[in-house]
Order: C-alpha cells, then sequence, then structure tokens
C-alpha cells in the first residue's frame, strides 16, 4: 500500500507544465557559470535591445556587481540611456512613442526568460526571415506576426522560410536539431555559428535577468543540504541511542 | 521500558551535540530574516552619492541637498566665520572633535576638507530636528555666526561643533565627501576611493 | 534555583502542568510508523509559513497597481527576499503535500473513528480553512494566473441560485476582480484565516490529546494500564517522539530545502509560469488550471456538464469527509485488520485521487473528461457505499497489544 502510493507520486512529479505556444524549433541550455557569456549577453542586450525593451526590475550597480564588469566599464560603455549606475534600467522610448511606432509597447524583459523559456528566447531570436507582407519587411517564426523589427540583422543578415518544409535548414550548428527551413540569403557581420553563439549569450543573460539570484542559490543550497544532512544524522542517532529504552 | 543498561554519556553527547547543530541551524535560519530589514537595494539607489555644484554659492550663503533622505548642507565660510572659530574653542564640548563624528580626513577645527567649504548633515545630535543657520551674529544669543536648534534650544558653532551644557551631546556630523573636481562635491564618497565604494 | 523559579511561576500560570499534558507526560502509542510523522510536519510547515508571511507582509504591497512589482522588488532588492518569498512559496505546496499524508493515515488506520470524530472535524475544518488561505495567498502576487485564478473561483460562487450575481459582485468588491478584491484577500490571507487556523489546529491538538493518540493497529492503549497507571504499550511523547520527530524534520528539511535551492518552480507546479507576468485582464492564459494542490477538485468541477452540478459536485467532495467517522461501519479501524473489499476499495479511492489531481493538469480533451467522469464517480462511492462493504467486509482479530 504505501510503497505503491509513493510509487504513484513519484510517477506524478516528472509532469512539467510548462505552457507550449507557438513552435519553438531550437533548444537552449543555458549556462550561468559562463560569466564571459553574460558579460557578452549584457553588453548585446544594452546595445542591441534596451533601446525598445526595459529590464525595470534590474539596476546597472546589480549587474556590475553579480558578472564582475567594472564599475566604470558599466557607466561608460553599458548604460545607452541616461540612466545612473544605481538606477533600473529602463528604455528611451514611452509608452505612447513605441505604440506609435510598433503598434504595441515592446514589453518588459525583466521576467521574460521565467515566462517564456530560454528556447523560446533562443529560437525567436533565431527565427526572423523575410516577409513582404509585413510592415517591418521580416517576420517570425516563433511569434507570428511579431511587431518586432529585426534588429540583430546587422549581425546575422536576413534569412528566407521555405514554406514547403522537409527541407533541413542550413545545418549551421552544432546542435543535431535539424532546424526548422530557414536560409541565410544575406550575409551579416557574423557567420552562423557566430550569430547562434552571441543570441546564446543574449539568452544567458535574460535568464540571470529574470531570476539574478540563480548565479548563487545552487552553490548556497548545496551547503544548506550538507548542513542538514549532518543534522538529520545527529538526530538520527539520538532517537536510536532514546529508543533502546523501547521494547 | 527500563532504564537499565542506558549509556547516560553517550545520550548526554548526543544530546548536546544535536542541540548544539540545532542551535547553529536556528542561527543560520534567523539570519536572511535579520538582515531582510538592512536598507534594500532600492533604499541603497536612493541613498546613492549625490553631486552639489558650488560654483554658483556665494560667500556666507547655505545650499542644502538631501542624501539618504537627511538635510546636507554646504556652507561657503567667510574669512569672519573662520576666524570665529578659534574664539569660541573654550566654550566647545568638542573643540576638537575627537568623538567620531565625521572622517578622519575631516577632524580638524575647520571640520572641512577645503576651509571655507563646510558639508555637514544638518540633524541636531539632541533628538534629529534641523537646526536653523545663523550666519549674522546679532540674530541670535551668541556673539558669533552658528547654528541653533529650535527644538531644545541647542547652541552649535560655523563648523557644527556643540557648545558645552547643551542638551545635544556630540558635534553635527559631517558626512563622507569629495570634491571631483573645484566646484563639484560627491556627497557620500570618500576621497580615496574615488569613484569605487560608498561609505557606510 | 531553576525549580524554585517554576514552583513561583506555577502558582500563577499551569506551565508544568502544560507541558506534561501535552508532552512530557503525554504517553502514545509506541507503534508509531513512518505515517505518524507528518502531524509534526504540518505544525513546522504552519510555523515556517507564519513567520514567513509576517516577513513578506513587511515588503509586499496589497493594491493591484503595486502589487507584482513589490513581489519583484521583494526578490531581488529585499536582502534574503528571494529566500523568504520561496520559503513561504514552496511551504505552501509542501503544506498540502504533508496535509494529504496526514490524511491519508486517517483513512489507513481509522484514526476518524469513535471517540476521535471533533478530532477528525477539526481537522477537516483546518483542511477547508487552508484552502481558502492557499487560495487567497495565490492572488496576491497579482500575476496573470492569480488574476484569472481569482476569476474561475470567484465566479463559482454566481452558481448560487437567485443571489449568485450579487454574491460574487459582492465577494470582489468590484465588478471585476480589481484592486479591491485584492486588498480584502490581502487581509484575509494574512490576518483573518492565519487566526482560524491558529485556532483549529490547537483545538486539533487538544482533541487529540484529550481522546489520545491512535496507532497502526487501531487499538486503544488506555484499555490496557500497567501499575503506574500509563498504558503499557504507551510511551512518553517526551524524549521518546520529540527526537523522533527531530529525525523526521531533518529529512523534511533536506527535501524542503531541495526545492527552494534548487528547483522553486518545481517545473511549473509550484510556481505558475503564467504568474511570471502581471496580472492583464484582457488576455486569460492559455490553460487556466489551480495550483496542484487543488487540481483533484478542479477535476472534479470540470467532469460534471453543468456549472451548478460541477460546483456542488465539488464542494461536496470535500463535505463528504466531515461524515466519514459515521459512514465506516467496520468492526476494526485499521486496515492491516481489514478485509480484502475495503482494501480495494481505498486502493481505488487513493488512485482515483491521484488520477484527478493528475488530470486536473491536464487541458480539457474528450478522454480527460472521461477519465476524470471515472474517478470522481470512484471518489464518491468510496465513501457512499462505505456503510455497506465496510460491514460486509471480512476483518481479522484485533490482538490485545499493539504490534512491531
Amino acid at each position: 500500500m504505501k510503497r505503491s502510493l509513493l510509487l504513484a507520486l513519484l510517477v506524478m512529479l516528472p509532469i512539467s507544465v510548462w505552457a507550449a505556444e507557438g513552435s519553438v524549433p531550437f533548444e537552449f541550455d543555458p549556462n550561468l557559470d559562463n560569466q564571459a557569456s553574460l558579460q557578452r549577453g549584457a553588453k548585446l542586450f544594452m546595445n542591441y535591445c534596451s533601446g525598445c525593451h526595459s529590464l525595470q526590475y534590474m539596476r546597472y550597480n546589480r549587474i556590475a556587481e553579480d558578472l564582475e564588469i567594472p564599475r566604470d566599464v558599466v557607466e561608460n560603455n553599458l548604460i545607452m540611456t541616461g540612466g545612473k549606475i544605481h538606477s533600473t534600467i529602463q528604455g528611451t522610448m514611452s509608452k505612447e512613442q513605441a505604440g506609435d511606432w510598433f503598434g504595441k509597447a515592446p514589453p518588459d524583459l525583466s521576467l521574460i526568460a521565467r515566462q517564456r523559456g530560454a528556447d523560446w528566447i533562443y529560437s525567436f531570436l533565431l527565427s526572423f526571415y523575410l516577409d513582404d507582407s509585413r510592415p517591418n519587411g521580416v517576420n517570425n517564426l516563433v511569434m507570428a506576426n511579431t511587431a518586432m523589427p529585426h534588429v540583430l540583422a546587422p549581425l546575422q543578415g536576413y534569412q528566407v522560410h521555405e514554406e514547403s518544409g522537409g527541407h533541413d535548414g542550413e545545418s549551421e550548428g552544432g546542435h543535431g536539431d535539424a532546424g526548422p527551413a530557414l536560409e541565410l540569403v544575406q550575409e551579416g557581420q557574423l557567420n552562423p555559428a557566430e550569430y547562434r553563439s552571441a543570441v546564446g549569450d543574449i539568452t544567458n543573460f535574460l535568464v540571470y535577468a529574470g531570476e539574478p539570484v540563480k548565479l548563487t542559490r545552487a552553490s548556497l543550497g548545496f551547503k544548506v543540504i550538507v548542513f542538514l544532512i549532518l543534522f538529520t544524522g545527529l538526530a538520527y542517532m539520538l532517537k536510536r541511542e532514546f529508543w533502546r529504552d523501547v521494547h | 521500558m527500563s532504564n537499565e543498561g542506558v549509556d547516560v554519556r553517550k545520550r548526554r553527547f548526543l544530546t548536546g551535540a544535536t542541540a548544539a547543530v540545532g542551535g547553529v541551524g536556528a542561527a543560520f535560519v534567523a539570519t536572511p530574516f535579520i538582515k531582510s530589514w538592512l536598507p534594500s537595494a532600492r533604499a541603497r539607489a536612493a541613498g546613492a552619492p549625490v553631486e552639489v555644484n558650488i560654483a554658483a554659492l556665494d560667500e556666507g550663503a547655505l545650499l542644502s541637498v538631501t542624501w539618504r533622505g537627511k538635510p546636507v548642507w554646504v556652507v561657503r565660510r567667510t574669512q569672519e566665520m573662520l576666524d570665529s572659530l578659534d574664539n569660541v574653542a573654550s566654550k566647545l564640548a568638542d573643540p576638537d572633535s575627537s568623538a567620531p563624528q565625521q572622517p578622519a580626513y575631516c577632524q580638524n577645527k575647520y571640520r572641512a576638507i577645503k576651509d571655507p567649504i563646510l558639508v555637514m548633515v544638518g540633524i541636531c545630535t539632541h533628538l534629529g530636528c534641523s537646526p536653523s543657520f545663523r550666519p549674522d551674529a546679532s540674530e541670535w544669543s551668541m556673539d558669533v555666526p552658528g547654528f541653533f536648534c529650535p527644538c531644545h534650544g541647542s547652541h552649535y558653532d560655523i563648523s557644527g561643533r556643540v557648545y558645552a551644557g547643551q542638551p545635544a551631546p556630540l558635534n553635527m556630523q559631517v558626512p563622507p565627501y569629495r570634491y571631483s573636481s573645484d566646484e563639484l562635491i560627491v556627497v557620500g564618497e570618500d576621497p580615496a576611493t574615488g569613484g569605487g565604494e560608498e561609505a557606510a | 534555583m531553576a525549580s524554585k523559579f517554576m514552583n513561583w511561576v506555577d502558582a500563577r500560570f499551569p506551565a508544568t502542568q502544560l507541558w506534561n499534558d501535552h508532552v512530557g507526560q503525554y504517553y502514545a502509542p509506541k507503534n508509531f510508523n513512518f505515517w505518524y510523522y507528518f502531524g509534526s510536519l504540518a505544525m513546522l510547515v504552519l510555523v515556517n509559513q507564519l513567520l514567513t508571511g509576517i516577513w513578506l507582509a513587511m515588503f509586499y504591497k496589497p493594491s493591484a497597481a503595486e502589487a507584482f512589482g513589490s513581489v519583484a522588488y521583494i526578490m531581488r532588492e529585499v536582502e534574503w527576499g528571494w529566500l523568504i518569498r520561496y520559503m513561504h512559496s514552496t511551504g505552501a505546496s509542501f503544506f498540502f503535500i504533508v496535509v494529504y499524508l496526514h490524511m491519508f493515515r486517517a483513512l489507513l488506520y481509522g484514526s476518524y473513528r469513535k471517540p476521535r470524530e471533533l478530532l477528525w472535524i477539526f481537522g477537516c475544518l483546518i483542511f477547508l480553512a487552508l484552502m481558502a488561505e492557499a487560495f487567497m495567498g495565490y492572488v496576491l502576487p497579482w500575476g496573470n494566473m492569480s488574476y484569472w485564478g481569482a476569476q474561475v473561483i470567484i465566479s463559482l460562487f454566481s452558481a448560487v441560485p437567485v443571489v449568485g450575481e450579487q454574491l460574487t459582485t459582492w465577494i470582489r468588491g468590484d465588478f471585476v476582480v480589481g484592486d479591491a478584491t485584492l486588498n480584502r484577500f490581502f487581509a484575509l490571507h494574512v490576518v483573518a484565516l492565519p487566526f482560524v487556523l491558529v485556532g483549529l489546529v490547537i483545538a486539533h491538538i487538544m482533541a487529540l490529546h484529550h481522546v489520545g493518540s491512535n496507532n497502526p493497529d487501531g487499538i486503544e492503549i488506555k484499555a490496557n494500564k500497567g501499575a503506574d497507571g500509563h498504558p503499557v504499550d504507551g510511551i512518553r511523547f517526551h524524549p521518546y517522539y520529540t527526537v523522533k520527530d527531530l529525525f523526521g524534520v531533518g529529512v523534511f528539511l533536506i527535501l524542503f530545502a531541495g526545492v527552494i535551492f534548487f528547483a522553486p518552480t518545481f517545473g511549473g507546479l509550484f510556481l505558475e509560469v503564467d504568474n511570471f507576468s502581471p496580472a492583464n485582464p484582457s488576455v486569460t492564459p492559455e490553460h487556466i488550471k489551480p495550483s496542484w494542490y487543488f487540481t483533484p477538485f478542479y477535476a472534479m468541477l470540470r467532469a460534471v456538464p453543468s456549472k451548478g452540478g460541477g460546483v456542488i459536485v465539488m464542494f461536496s467532495a470535500v463535505f463528504i469527509l466531515f461524515f466519514l467517522p459515521w459512514l465506516d461501519r467496520s468492526r476494526v479501524k485499521s486496515i492491516r485488520y481489514k478485509g480484502i473489499i475495503f482494501k480495494v476499495a481505498l486502493t481505488l479511492f487513493a488512485v482515483s485521487f491521484l488520477s484527478l489531481a493528475y488530470l486536473g493538469l491536464q487541458a480539457p480533451s474528450d478522454g480527460v473528461k472521461l477519465s476524470a467522469r471515472i474517478a470522481t464517480v470512484t471518489y464518491f462511492l468510496f465513501f457512499l457505499l462505505m456503510p455497506i462493504y465496510s460491514k460486509l467486509d471480512r476483518t481479522k482479530p484485533v490482538p490485545e497489544r499493539v504490534t512491531g
């Protein structure tokens, strides 16, 4: 009885309830131990994203401390929007302006990684393709008819999407999966592998920004659990000692 | 149930060890709860160093700015005011500023980095009122310029040093500050660290 | 010195007597097994929720404009705020894990039977209060799932005949879920319901210590007292069960810390993905689902093809628990001495409950609906047929003394 119930409980555990919407063609396993990647991601974010997207729950000085970027480097190279080192990261555009330009305000990205997941961000940034029917001239596989222009085009260049499918895409990365039928038709500054790596950096950075404490949470947890095992071991010996009385 | 063959020493040791480890654990658990009461990142950001431009500050005038929610005064003292400091020394509670009410680099009779420029937290050390500025000796009971707290009548000289026998026990506080240029003061940062850490 | 002080106190307040009645001289059966850890663990989680909750209330802002941001503030800007918040959110889920296991223990060993009917009813009331507490707490972060969860649950009350619509408007304090709703849920979550919960827990423990603990054999140890006037199969709660529970607490905390530090969202089960975007009255999350601990009841709601009927079934599923002491007509209390019919019935019940929990998490489909209907019927038949099958069941003889 007891065992079967435990078994049933265990079977329940791995149900993952990520809300899957749209197709997420690429997988990305974020690595927050890669500080260089996080630093590059911060730089890319500030250069390409922060003009429109705020990180309203994040402060520049927190990034400086967590990612070990010297304060003057942050002040001179990362603050693009006229903020101070202690201020939160606000976009330069007002909501009204944004509404006029894009039809809707670009969302704040503080929690985007917690809301959408790393795979989604990574796939989204890899999945822009040329589409004349859209006002920006581009569309996106992950978020159809997105209002966002392809701001990373100078880096990636432009892709087209083969409607027919079946095509196993450009074998650009060593990620194993075939990927959707996207073909690069105009080169950017980066080659496809470099672009994937840059998008990975941005994704890593946004995963960090979604939960800054994630950098240290697990290592603290490890210490806590070692301590608790010590305590539990002692409590067990204590229990066994006292229970020798009970026959 | 029987108590024969009980190893009392072992029992006592295990009880003590478990209690000790449990006590350490309780202290660990208490730490986040206690520390959460410290100023948050937002409060620290609001308390970040402030820059004060003193180019337009006249001789004998006082400029008040807010740092960490407290009034910070910048006074460009006249020669007459500076001269008055020596005359009052004998009437002061702590003329040498030996109590740590200022950073070490301001422990002088001017209580300043540059003699004429006084930078001081404008809060009376008695019960936290904000004293008023008395640049003109004729305006109040003292015969030299200074500060007067209207709440309980404490008198300070023009360096913020308290007179003896007043309700206020200490000289007024001088915050950490530095000059980032001749006319630009950064309140909240020590000179030694430059652009680095904030002083506590 | 110490005893002199205690004499002084005892003359004025029954401190020593309270200690002896409830801990020092409380005789508990010596044969408690694994299932008996969850009572003390529930107390531990309650203390955790109260402490972390008080601390969260120091930083949280109960207004529709500020609530979501204040949770982000706790997670990022308050020193250690993230840990306190994760302790509270993980604690909520662990509370239900522990309470469900604790309740299942009562089913296994007949702990609801005479003379423990009131003890069981207090327990059911705690469960009810806990569900209200958890629901209102879930609304407070003001994420999109909070908002729509509140919308759906409050709408259940519109199934009440005649006054339904007015009732839901009254609960919300507005024509939609809004600032007024959040504000009153905050007051109920942090002040009113904790009082109720603590009061009920005290009543639960007083009732327990009045009638004495049941045990895996379902024998009344008070019926067999030794020369010293204490039950021969009883041992003092302190030190024997305090040290045993301490070990249980250790194991529990390892699991608890494991979730807090390594998987605080638990794959979206303990903290839902949709709650990381702020409440948005114009965008409903794709799959509205309640927290996992409500899903068995939610699955029943969805299984019934009528609004009023679904609500009635869902609430009946909780209220039927109150009648359990009078539904069980078996000659014995413990599963150990019950016959095959009861064992099969209890297994089917456990399977149906777990299936409902699983089904409540799934997007609605025909298969899900059919399975949920079968499981719902099984759930209710367990209770409704109990007076019959528990009497028919072939029980084994109960021993005089507790067994190992």
